[in-house]
């Protein structure tokens, strides 16, 4: 068993190693010195309440931001998020509204949020649509159906069970939706790298022909990762739609580029086959923090916008320097 | 006294801890074909790319017409005559002729191009290499690769190139393509241009080359005239042992019929019939365009048939996909390693298990999984440090055994490959030729397809000979030559 061509065990602590490490570390990095800054800078940064309240912001986010790493590391592109999550959302209080129960208006939802995501993968993987218009096309359609639906005006929950999904505390303390935030983190890490499904999402992303030809179902994977992306997005909905006691037909208007900036501020390429589920919850963190931060230090709200797109263009040039 | 274009003298380059090259040497007379040699991973594409200004070396001297000189860009090889045509061609599909060989350097008046000046310039420039019949209007991508190769040695001798650097260069081409690049590169050769040819096909380089070089683990190991040189001491200066037998024998015996093919038929193909046995290769032969490729990708569900049948193991089967084909037993090994072979961004484990992946409702098996990618780098000798390494950093050799491994994981009864051991260096080959004799031990149907004759002679045990779209041949390996093979090949029978 000494022959030379026998491989040698893995060695963990190269130097090789080390630099792979530091290098996907970066956006934790970013985050923990802008957690510092902003202690420094705010005394009111560090706070348990302040803290609590940038974690249940970010939680919409980065429930979206999720399923669209999960397409974005197949290559595509969700741009329907936001549609989705402001229709769900109308559709689940519209079925309250209605006199129906909250559990029944919840599928309702999430079952209209998902259907739609699979048009999405449908016509991605069958139509051969690319990703950037089939999801654009679906959120102007969706948009149109959510205003349509409610008329332009908000629908009112008064459901008080419903509202604990979005408005509720565990232990007077920590919101629900940073509860839905971490267990679904852990739910979706699982499936992205525990699962066959997780490995043939970054085979597609990686060489799509090589994964096809492996035998993998590559339309299959498509509709599901889409599907996923509108359940989660419908999910968003649902919790945003609880926690402010009714819907709008406006609501989650630019969700997608918050859920793409933090994808992709997290180390995902856009590309495909590269990323991880870690860091798009570290991407959405960042955000999250640094609107807080700028809304503690008092710069003005139109500034807060130049500093964010600052931000997002720097990280994805340190990422592509690597 | 002949006088050296380029002098490359005492070149170390490192990439980070990695060593790449020690102390090499290498000159180019003008006037001269020359061979530069050695396995995938010796050295030649960094020395190579350090010639042309993409690398700059740590340590060494380059003298172009016997001036030191710092080679620091590619725009600086230009202007000292130096180009590169690469292996995979740098043309753009979309553009015409024309506009490719003017791209970057437009002629244009107050900024408006001179369209019918660069036609005209254009096709001067296609006739130096022989192209004349070649419109400058023709869109590239309708062009063979053989015809994009002349554009490009056409685009470089249009930079005043000198000293032109071939990257296996005819890798893509039919016979007849390779013959009339032989007779440009004789031309060009005549006129004074240095040529560096860098290739695995020892034929090609007895045939046309003046001298070689040979580069072993980033050492230069010596430069020898090829007129009189024997095969075997340029494999013992390339691996450093001379090899026991380039094709190894196997004790095989062809068993009962696996697969059955019977007047199989698609847009391309036309109504072709054989069958594989168990313990047997058959080769497929034939020139390019001859439908080889095509045929395995109907067998293994990438094309719609049209007519026939396929049996495997007695019983009719209906491809229609990768994934049938897969579940019937079948395993195809590409001719694009990297295009469709591999996903270079996942580990060695994770190719190895991409199409067999141990899991239990949908949930990967990580044990089972490592326990297999371990025991099929063992048995392919697959050299790597860690399985956990992405296939991007391997070379060329051992990214083809990483593909092989997917398709043993399988554990298939019919294994297709298409040119198996393509841009694999000999020591390479010569492994997965045993890789390929023990897996017909165990009883394997093989499909082999390959474009070099001695390898489809000695590993098949018949051979199965296409042109256009048709079998014009079905030989016993045993009793047959070259020579029949080609006859088949080009129609004539």
């Amino acid at each position: 068993m000494t022959d030379a061509t026998v491989p040698t065990p893995p060695s963990r602590f190269t130097l090789d190693n080390t630099l792979t490490l530091l290098q996907r570390l970066g956006s934790v990095i970013g985050l923990v010195l802008l957690v510092i800054a902003l202690s420094i800078l705010s005394p009111d940064f560090l706070t348990t309440g302040n803290l609590l309240t940038v974690l249940r912001q970010v939680s919409i986010n980065a429930l979206i931001a999720f399923g669209m790493t999960f397409v974005i590391l197949t290559g595509g592109i969700d741009l329907s998020v936001g549609a989705l999550l402001a229709f769900s959302g109308a559709i689940t209080a519209g079925v309250m509204a209605a006199g129906q129960s909250a559990g029944l208006a919840i599928c309702a939802g999430l079952g209209i949020g998902t259907l739609l995501g699979l048009v999405n993968g449908v016509l991605v993987s069958w139509g051969r649509v690319a990703p950037f218009i089939a999801t654009l096309g679906m959120m102007t359609l969706v948009r149109g159906l959510t205003l349509s639906y409610t008329q332009g005006r908000p629908i009112g929950v008064s459901n008080p069970g419903f509202a604990l999904l979005g408005d509720g505390y565990v232990a007077h303390l920590i919101p629900i939706p940073v509860i839905w935030m971490f267990v679904l983190f852990a739910v979706c890490g699982f499936v992205l790298r525990g699962t066959v499904f997780g490995r043939h999402i970054f085979a597609i992303g990686g060489n799509e022909e090589a994964a096809r030809l492996s035998g993998v179902r590559v339309w299959a994977i498509k509709l599901g990762v889409y599907g996923l992306s509108g359940l989660l997005s419908a999910f968003a909905g649902i919790v945003l739609t609880s926690r402010l006691y009714s819907a709008q037909a406006t609501a989650g208007s630019g969700y997608e580029l918050d859920a793409i900036a933090a994808v992709v501020l997290g180390g995902t390429s856009l590309s495909g086959g590269r990323g991880w589920l870690f860091g798009t919850l570290v991407g959405a963190l960042l955000i999250g923090f640094l609107n807080n931060g700028l809304n503690l230090l008092g710069v003005s709200s139109f500034y807060q916008q130049v500093v964010k797109g600052a931000v997002i263009l720097i990280a994805v040039l340190i990422d592509r320097r690597k | 006294m002949t006088t050296n274009l380029v002098s490359m003298h005492g070149i170390h380059k490192a990439f980070g801890p990695v060593q790449v090259l020690r102390g090499v040497d290498f000159e180019l007379r003008a006037g001269e074909v020359h061979a530069l040699m050695g396995e995938n991973g010796a050295g030649k594409s960094t020395l190579m790319k350090i010639l042309t200004g993409q690398y700059r070396p740590d340590q060494g001297e380059i003298r172009v017409d016997g001036q030191a000189t710092t080679i620091s860009s590619p725009t600086d090889a230009e202007k000292h005559g130096i180009a590169i045509i690469h292996q995979e061609l740098n043309l753009i599909p979309n553009l015409t002729v024309a506009e490719n060989l003017f791209l970057g350097r437009e002629l244009r008046r107050f900024g408006v191009l001179q369209q019918r000046a660069m036609r005209a310039r254009a096709r001067e420039w296609l006739a130096r290499v022989g192209m004349q019949a070649l419109s400058p209007d023709a869109k590239v991508d309708t062009l063979s690769v053989g015809q994009q190769q002349m554009v490009e040695i056409a685009k470089a001798l249009a930079q005043n190139a000198r000293v032109l650097i071939m990257d296996e260069p005819t890798a893509a081409l039919t016979e007849r393509e390779t013959t009339t690049l032989f007779a440009l590169i004789r031309e060009l050769r005549k006129g004074g241009t240095g040529i560096v040819y860098v290739s695995h096909r020892m034929e090609e380089i007895f045939a046309l080359c003046d001298r070689l070089s040979v580069l072993r683990d980033g050492q230069f190991v010596g430069v020898r005239d090829v007129a009189g040189l024997d095969l075997d001491e340029v494999v013992r200066m390339m691996v450093g042992r001379s090899l026991e037998a380039r094709f190894p024998s196997r004790s095989a015996e062809p068993g009962r019929v696996r697969m059955a093919v019977q007047g199989l038929g698609d847009d391309y193909l036309r109504d072709i019939s054989f069958d594989v046995r168990a313990g047997e290769v058959l080769g497929v032969s034939g020139l390019m365009g001859a439908g080889r490729t095509e045929l395995a990708r109907l067998l293994f569900g990438l094309r719609k048939p049209r007519s026939g049948s396929i049996s495997l193991d007695g019983r009719p089967l209906i491809v229609r996909n990768p994934v049938q084909a897969i579940d019937a037993g079948m395993g195809f090994v590409t001719e694009d390693r990297k295009g469709q072979g591999l996903v270079l961004d996942l580990s060695l484990r994770e190719n190895i298990s991409l199409a067999h992946i141990p899991a239990r409702l949908g949930v990967i098996d990580r044990g089972r999984e490592r326990t297999q990618a371990r025991e099929l780098i063992e048995q392919l000798h697959i050299r790597t440090r860690d399985m956990e390494l992405d296939v991007r950093a391997l070379s060329g050799g051992n990214q083809q055994k990483v593909v092989l491994a997917k398709w043993l994981a399988l554990k298939p009864s019919v294994l297709l490959l298409d040119e198996p051991t393509r841009g694999v260096d000999i020591g390479g080959k010569a492994e997965i030729y045993q890789i390929i004799n023990r897996l017909v031990e165990q009883g394997v149907a093989i499909v082999m397809i390959s474009s070099e004759l001695p390898e489809v002679l000695a590993m098949s045990d018949r051979i199965l000979v296409m042109h256009e779209g048709r079998a014009t041949a079905l030989l016993e390996a045993a009793a047959t030559t070259q020579e029949e093979i080609m006859r088949a090949a080009t129609g004539g029978h």
